[in-house]
């Protein structure tokens, strides 16, 4: 936090810890479940992104699977395109873009990716609803917890785990399902015949799903995740963060409901500690924003429900930014406020990048011809005192169809090519010519001279390709 | 495999390697029975207001260090690293190498042998024996002889009909099998600086190049003394000794005067690299009838 304010009690107060060690024991976390906006709008997240991924190797395209990561073929089938090593452009475009998104939406109202995309969240959102669902709700669980292990306790957390391996090995085998068509790795599934590096790749991916989203958790966000580390340096006084207010709500305590707690000199947090109880971090939102804080929004949800009971205006803790805060704006200042430099830079790149992303993908060409130059011979006297160059051509066809190309040169008088002039390249394939290029002496200067390689397929005139190269004329 | 020369060496590694393992250790346990720390603020500020807490790791951070130390132990146990140690299962980069080569000849061997066994004609005429001999010339034999096997300066041309070597199917395979040294002395002593302008002039004439003939006249007689024991007294050369034809137009390194007169006075070493050792048999054999296709035509 950018602010030169005193600070309020530091931010993530120590727990306290082992007597005599530098390291700190983890405190088991049972973690209240919440319903409310914010938590429907986690849901829908969870769905959408969940549909996305377990749904797209499903998917079928022109008798292939719709989304494929081919990497023995090294090619990239998505819907309608066929991407290849050659256009690893547009994977860092495609980075450069959810970089610049993390930062934009960052800037605009802190750790939104963490809350509710990222997919650390949206599978301890999962593993919790199916915790909830078998072992009960918070108290249940940390009654299980305290009692000792019998039968019950055993079936439990037995059946939990169980359930738990599954969707980890699911997910686990929807990832290798990109890289291994989905039908014979269902094939392979039936018989359990996996090969060696989609087992290791289902197990690894399922092992990490199952440990993250079902034991690690919070530990995850605190310890392990970089973007966290670094999100706190996007945030600046006009970001807007989950707060509690705490003009409005100290000095807390507990009352009676409908009483004048005015009177008696309390703010409006009753101090019931439901908001502690829902954090997925454990930590108190009260004691101000700290680095734990993955911008849920649980605790507003669960303020509401409480304020409401208690007929306060909702709002206690919500999303509002330092300096609204501090200088005690509405909602109508605040976003006046987003409109800053900041916002305006990372959304304009941002937006300059989507339009180059769509701009080149849709002027993509399906043609690519690489010219090697023969490195020994540089040029050759023929007995008909011709110069020959000799050249290596690698012609692209990048769509899913065989095609047929007319290889021509030009930028020199005289030029011809001695050879195949008619390239067949069959579907999604690379094909290598050697083409022996002649040109009578008297054309040219000596040294390196500029060759054009024009290459038009036979069917489509749109589909064209026109690369330079050097001849070499001896002195 | 000894890498050391003395014992000495062998002993101080393993020393190193078990002394750092066992400092590890002591590093791990005395921060784990450390007196408690108060968190507190360091002191260091960073980009005006950036401050930094000395919080506690969390415990399992703690299991991951005694975990790379037995990686490393388990590490040290399998795979070479220890001293001269060669590990459980004699592990070795040139062993991995050598059985995933033994493994390649199981796979791709009997691909390329079954040629073996037809005439080298016959092999020239297969276009998936030429498409497989293609791909091998691009690989081992274009560096020198170029992609479309035109040959450069100084490296022959196969895909035309003049053989220095002779163009016999056995016997360019012998070419590649063995190799070849070209070598044609120095002459500039023998002859002088006159005579070997003269002798050039007389090998321009074979050809039918312009030429001063007074000169190549006298060149002629030089000629017949010195040069008829490997290039034959028409010129035509002799394939035994790779001397090449001097009455064509196929010249290796240039047909200019100036060339030819460099050639006679310094000589010429040329070689061709044995390939037999490298490939073996099976492939060499693909390649001369890729190399005989492209003549074929002339």
């Amino acid at each position: 936090m950018n602010s030169t304010a005193p600070q309020p009690q530091p931010a993530g107060a120590p727990e306290p810890q082992d007597q005599d060690t530098f390291y700190a024991a983890r405190k088991k976390l049972q973690v209240r479940s919440t319903t409310g906006v914010f938590a429907t709008w986690r849901w829908a997240l969870v769905w959408f992104t969940q549909l996305l991924y377990y749904g797209l190797p499903w998917l079928q395209w022109n008798d292939r699977q719709a989304v494929l990561f081919h990497l023995t073929e090294r090619k990239f089938y998505v819907f309608g395109w066929v991407f290849w090593p050659q256009d690893v452009f547009y994977l860092a475009i495609l980075l450069i873009i959810s970089a610049y998104a993390l930062f934009f939406f960052t800037a605009i109202a802190g750790r939104l990716w963490c809350g509710y995309a990222c997919p650390q969240t949206v599978y301890t959102e999962i593993f919790m609803w199916i915790e909830e669902k078998i072992e009960g709700d918070r108290n249940a669980r940390i009654k299980l917890d305290k009692s000792p292990l019998n039968a019950r306790k055993l079936g439990l957390r037995g059946t939990k785990y169980a359930i738990w391996a599954l969707v980890a090995l699911w997910t686990g085998f929807t990832f290798v399902a990109y890289f291994s068509p989905v039908d014979e790795l269902l094939q392979s599934a039936a018989s359990f015949s996996f090969g060696p590096w989609e087992l290791f790749w289902i197990l690894f991916y399922g092992a990490f799903t199952y440990l993250f989203a079902g034991h690690l958790r919070e530990q995850v966000c605190k310890y392990m995740c970089p973007y966290a580390r670094f999100q706190g340096v996007m945030f600046d006084p006009d970001t807007l963060v989950i707060t509690y207010d705490e003009d409005r709500g100290e000095p807390r305590g507990a009352r009676k409901k409908g009483s004048d707690y005015k009177a008696a000199g309390k703010g409006d947090c009753i101090d019931c500690g439901i908001c502690v109880q829902v954090c997925p971090t454990g930590i108190d939102i009260r004691q101000g924003l700290q680095y734990e804080c993955i911008g849920c929004a649980a605790c507003i949800d669960a303020c509401d429900q409480v304020m409401d009971k208690m007929q306060y205006p909702r709002g206690l803790i919500r999303y509002s930014t330092e300096n609204a805060m501090k200088k005690h704006w509405g909602m109508r200042e605040i976003l006046v406020h987003v409109m800053r430099p900041r916002t305006l830079v990372y959304g304009g790149i941002l937006a300059a990048f989507c339009v180059a992303l769509a701009w080149g993908l849709a002027t993509r060409s399906t043609l690519r011809v690489d010219i090697i130059r023969d490195r020994a011979s540089l040029a050759t006297e023929l007995s008909d005192g011709n110069i020959q160059n000799v050249y290596r051509l690698q012609v692209m066809n990048m769509t899913e169809a065989p095609r047929s190309f007319d290889l021509r040169v030009t930028g020199m008088d005289g030029a011809e090519i001695r050879g195949e002039t008619r390239v067949d390249v069959p579907a999604a394939t690379t094909q290598a010519v050697t083409l022996q290029v002649v040109v009578p002496p008297s054309s040219g200067r000596p040294g390196a001279n500029h060759l054009y390689f024009e290459v038009n397929a036979t069917d489509d005139a749109s589909v064209a390709a026109r690369e330079e190269t050097t001849f070499l004329m001896p002195h | 495999m000894a890498d050391f020369v003395s014992g000495f060496w062998n002993v101080y590694v393993m020393g190193l390697v078990a002394l750092s393992l066992l400092f590890c250790v002591f590093i791990l346990i005395t921060n784990m029975t450390k007196r408690p720390q108060k968190v507190e603020l360091h002191g260091h500020v960073w980009d005006e207001t950036l401050q930094e807490y000395n919080n506690p790791l969390p415990k399992w951070w703690l299991y991951l260090f005694w975990i790379t130390i037995i990686f490393a132990v388990v590490y040290l146990a399998i795979y070479p690293g220890f001293g001269n140690k060669q590990g459980m299962y004699n592990w070795s980069s040139i062993g991995q190498y050598e059985t995933e080569m033994a493994k390649a000849e199981e796979r791709y061997g009997p691909i390329f042998n079954q040629y073996l066994e037809q005439d080298l004609m016959a092999v020239a005429a297969n276009p998936e024996a030429n498409a497989m001999g293609q791909r091998m010339f691009l690989t081992y034999c274009a560096q020198c002889h170029g992609s479309a096997a035109t040959g450069a300066r100084g490296f022959p041309n196969l895909t035309d009909a003049e053989w220095n070597w002779g163009g016999e199917p056995d016997t360019i395979k012998t070419t590649i099998m063995g190799g070849r040294m070209g070598v044609m002395p120095p002459f500039g002593p023998a002859l002088g600086g006159e005579g070997v302008k003269d002798v050039a002039n007389y090998v321009r004439s074979l050809s039918g190049l312009a030429h001063d003939s007074l000169r190549a006249q006298r060149g002629k007689e030089l000629f017949d003394q010195q040069c008829v024991a490997c290039h034959q007294a028409d010129g035509t050369g002799n394939p035994m000794l790779g001397a090449p034809n001097l009455t064509n137009d196929s010249w290796l390194y240039g047909s200019s005067e100036a060339t030819i007169i460099e050639t006679i006075t310094n000589g010429r070493q040329n070689q061709m690299p044995a390939f037999g050792e490298f490939l073996g048999e099976a492939k060499v054999h693909i390649l001369s009838a890729y190399v005989l296709s492209l003549s074929k035509g002339q």
